[in-house]
């Protein structure tokens, strides 16, 4: 396949995409939603590892993105579970109520 | 034949009373009353049986004096203090008279104490005594057997303490078993009287060794002659202290009258026969120091006639039956100091042994008719009981009755009631009187008779001793044992029992025998301490000297018959002789005021500087001043205002609080981080990762 899309622009995109989930994180409450910009992030550093993969030529980035796939499948059974008990106690998942391990 | 393999026994004489006083103290808790006083005269008696073999040893040897090494002791420099024993003539009948009249007292007290400690109430204490009596004949040995002055003193003090022990036996009663501290002060008093000739015995021991670089007798005695006799002079006068301190010469005679508070065993065995006899035998194994100073001889030769006299006038006056056998004793024990000061060694030891048998066989017979009237006493306030039964409990007397048995103007008629104790009474008492045969007759003859020769003044001072002597021990017999008696008590007294009894007949044989030791033309007595005291000679029998002493002592009998015989006291009434001297009798009753003229010159200045130091001294400067103010002030402001407020409160509380308020305000900006919003630690580490890269590429 010839190469005909530069690095940058992939690793432009990857960035972009990791800022968006990391202001995702930042400024939502809803923790489905940072769920999913934690998602958006990871995806983000996927795209980096595939994208430099590529162009070096090897496949190193590529096995490391199935990695990066199976860590986020498992946080997100993790993190599921903990929003489930979150809402059995609190009959809320805003994120800013749990805010009980302040100093 | 040679018996010379008996002197290495000698130690036997301390150990033998040593085991026997351990075996009390230490089994005794578990024994009868009757196997603590058999040990304990058992003890006493075999050390007897040990000075008789060495005795006998001597007598078949040479008679020279032998010196067994036992122990080592001191070893310091030029000072070699070995404990060795010296046997000889001189110490070995010191040893038998010590061992021998001690048994007898010891069997005596076995009786005595079984009734003493039921009327006191205080039955344990039996054991004790027996502890302390086999201590004093230890002490006493080693006194008598020691080679060296040092080792006398060590049996000097020993003998002090046990003085001091059995004085206050009863330490918290009275003489008439009150409550009270009369009988430790009495205590008190000898152990003080004794510190003062101890300091003198002292002087003169510091003083010996100075000169001869040695305390034994054989350097002294070999030494003496190459120094100037103003050095010996010293040392004899302060030995003479000493004397007067043990042997209760004036000015120190003044502890041995109250020493009768003790029980009457340990009166009759330290208090007359044995103990204060130490100062004579003193002088007697100095021979060779006193012989060399004629000023010193006089002196004592005087100091002990005065005694002699002195004590006698006192013995007249008084009513206690101890206290006038206490006051002849100090009369008797003059006669001695005079004997010995005189030169006449063997005459004054003579008088000794002599006096041991008579005032010890009094003394006993003293504390039977106590015995007896305590008995009597006692029968009246328990009137319901047998008579045979009636000392096997313990007794005690009501409160707030005053009863003295020791009074002889409660006895009277007592011969009746007490038959053996009369003879035996009335045998010693002739004998202290100087009656032809009996023991006192030849012994105070002997004296006289040296005394006559010798020294005139001396001679008549203790002339009228002696007439003394025969006055008012014929007044106590007159008194005790005659007429009706003039308290209910001494009309139910009863005789004693054969324990008490026994050792009173042997005494009184020996009272009556005892002037076969030395009569005029066998000498056997002055022949047998020449082995030790150089240059005696027998003394001359002078049948003016005898004749006029007996005709005396006969004359005073018939007085004191006039005054108390023929019309005896009834009760209440005053002493007749009261009547016949008027003031003067009053001063042989008040003993001359001695000791309150002690009390006046010495002991009050004494108290009241005790006081001073106490109150002054000790209270105001030492404790009130320099405690409080000085030392405890100081250290109340160093602690307070300059460790406390400055240091610790100041400095210390700083830094700690500091460190505290310093963490606590770091803490409170540092929690303000940890504000439990997830965002914000997202934002955070966000903001680490981005510094963190942006520092890893820009550097």
């Amino acid at each position: 396949m010839p190469n005909t899309i530069p690095l940058s622009w992939y690793l432009g995109i990857s960035a972009a995409l990791f800022a968006m989930g990391a202001l995702g994180v930042l400024i939502r409450r809803n923790p489905l939603i940072i769920f999913m910009s934690i998602e958006l992030m990871l995806n983000a550093a996927n795209l980096a590892f595939l994208a430099f993969a590529r162009s070096f030529g090897v496949l190193t980035g590529q096995i490391f993105v199935f990695f990066v796939m199976t860590v986020s499948a498992a946080e997100v059974a993790v993190g599921l579970a903990l929003i489930i008990i979150i809402f059995r106690n609190k009959h809320s998942i805003d994120v800013d109520l749990m805010n009980s391990l302040k100093g | 034949m040679s018996l010379s393999g008996l002197f290495p026994l000698v130690p036997l004489i301390v150990l033998l009373p040593t085991a026997g006083l351990l075996i009390n103290m230490i089994f005794g808790g578990r024994m009868n009353e009757k196997a603590i006083g058999g040990i304990a005269s058992a003890a006493s008696g075999l050390a007897f049986v040990v000075s008789a073999l060495l005795g006998y040893a001597l007598w078949t040897g040479t008679g020279e004096a032998v010196v067994v090494p036992f122990a080592n002791w001191i070893h310091i420099g030029a000072l070699n203090v070995a404990w060795n024993f010296r046997v000889d003539t001189l110490s070995v009948l010191m040893m038998l008279v010590v061992s021998g009249v001690g048994t007898l007292i010891h069997i005596y007290a076995i009786g005595y104490m079984h009734e003493d400690v039921r009327f006191k109430n205080d039955i344990p204490r039996y054991r004790r005594f027996f502890v302390f009596m086999n201590l004093f004949i230890a002490m006493m040995m080693i006194l008598v057997s020691g080679d060296s002055y040092l080792m006398l003193f060590v049996g000097w003090e020993g003998v002090g303490l046990c003085s001091f022990l059995l004085i206050g036996f009863w330490y918290e009663l009275d003489t008439l078993g009150r409550p009270s501290w009369a009988n430790s002060n009495a205590a008190k008093k000898a152990m003080i009287a004794n510190r003062i000739g101890d300091f003198g015995f002292l002087l003169a021991a510091f003083t010996m060794f100075w000169w001869f670089k040695s305390l034994t007798f054989g350097d002294v005695f070999a030494g003496a002659a190459t120094v100037p006799s103003s050095v010996i002079l010293f040392i004899t006068l302060f030995l003479l202290l000493g004397v007067a301190g043990k042997s209760a010469q004036i000015p120190l005679y003044v502890w041995l009258p109250d020493a009768m508070a003790g029980p009457t065993p340990v009166s009759a065995l330290i208090h007359a026969a044995t103990m204060v006899t130490a100062g004579v035998y003193l002088v007697a194994r100095s021979a060779p120091l006193y012989t060399l100073v004629p000023a010193a001889q006089t002196t004592v030769a005087l100091v002990g006639a005065i005694t002699a006299l002195f004590a006698a006038t006192i013995a007249v006056g008084q009513y206690d039956i101890k206290k006038v056998l206490a006051y002849s004793t100090i009369s008797q024990l003059g006669f001695m100091v005079a004997a010995v000061g005189m030169g006449a060694f063997v005459a004054g030891m003579f008088h000794l042994v002599t006096h041991a048998f008579f005032k010890a066989l009094l003394f006993l017979s003293a504390g039977s008719v106590i015995l007896g009237v305590e008995r009597g006493h006692h029968h009246l306030a328990h009137p319901a009981e047998q008579a045979g039964s009636s000392h096997a409990e313990v007794h005690s007397t009501e409160p707030g009755e005053v009863f003295d048995p020791n009074d002889m103007r409660n006895m009277g008629g007592l011969r009746r009631q007490m038959p053996v104790t009369f003879w035996v009474y009335l045998v010693g008492a002739l004998a202290l009187a100087g009656i032809f045969p009996l023991a006192g007759f030849w012994s105070k003859d002997e004296i006289l008779a040296d005394a006559f020769t010798k020294f005139p003044a001396v001679y008549w001072l203790l002339t009228i001793a002696a007439f003394l002597t025969a006055f008012y021990m014929g007044r106590q017999i007159w008194m005790v044992f005659f007429g009706s008696p003039r308290h209910a008590a001494a009309q139910h007294a009863e005789e004693s029992p054969k324990v008490i009894t026994v050792p009173l007949m042997i005494l009184a044989a020996l009272a009556i025998l005892g002037g076969a030791l030395n009569l005029p033309g066998l000498d056997s007595l002055t022949l047998w301490l020449q082995h030790t005291i150089a240059g005696v000679e027998a003394g001359q029998f002078s049948f003016l000297v005898a004749g006029l002493s007996t005709g005396l002592a006969l004359l005073a009998i018939y007085l004191s018959w006039l005054l108390y015989g023929r019309r005896p006291l009834v009760e209440g009434q005053p002493d007749p002789l009261r009547k016949l001297l008027g003031p003067v009798f009053r001063v042989f009753e008040r003993r001359y005021w001695v000791d309150e003229a002690y009390w006046a010159v010495f002991l009050n200045r004494y108290v009241d500087l005790a006081r001073f130091l106490a109150d002054v001294i000790d209270g105001r400067f030492w404790h009130d001043w320099f405690h409080e103010k000085v030392i405890a002030g100081t250290y109340n402001w160093l602690s307070r205002t300059v460790l406390d407020l400055r240091v610790d409160q100041q400095f210390i509380d700083a830094i700690a609080n500091g460190l505290g308020n310093l963490t606590r305000r770091v803490s409170g900006g540092l929690r303000r981080l940890q504000n439990g919003f997830v965002r914000s630690y997202a934002l955070a580490v966000l903001f680490g990762v981005v510094i963190i890269i942006g520092w890893l590429v820009l550097k």
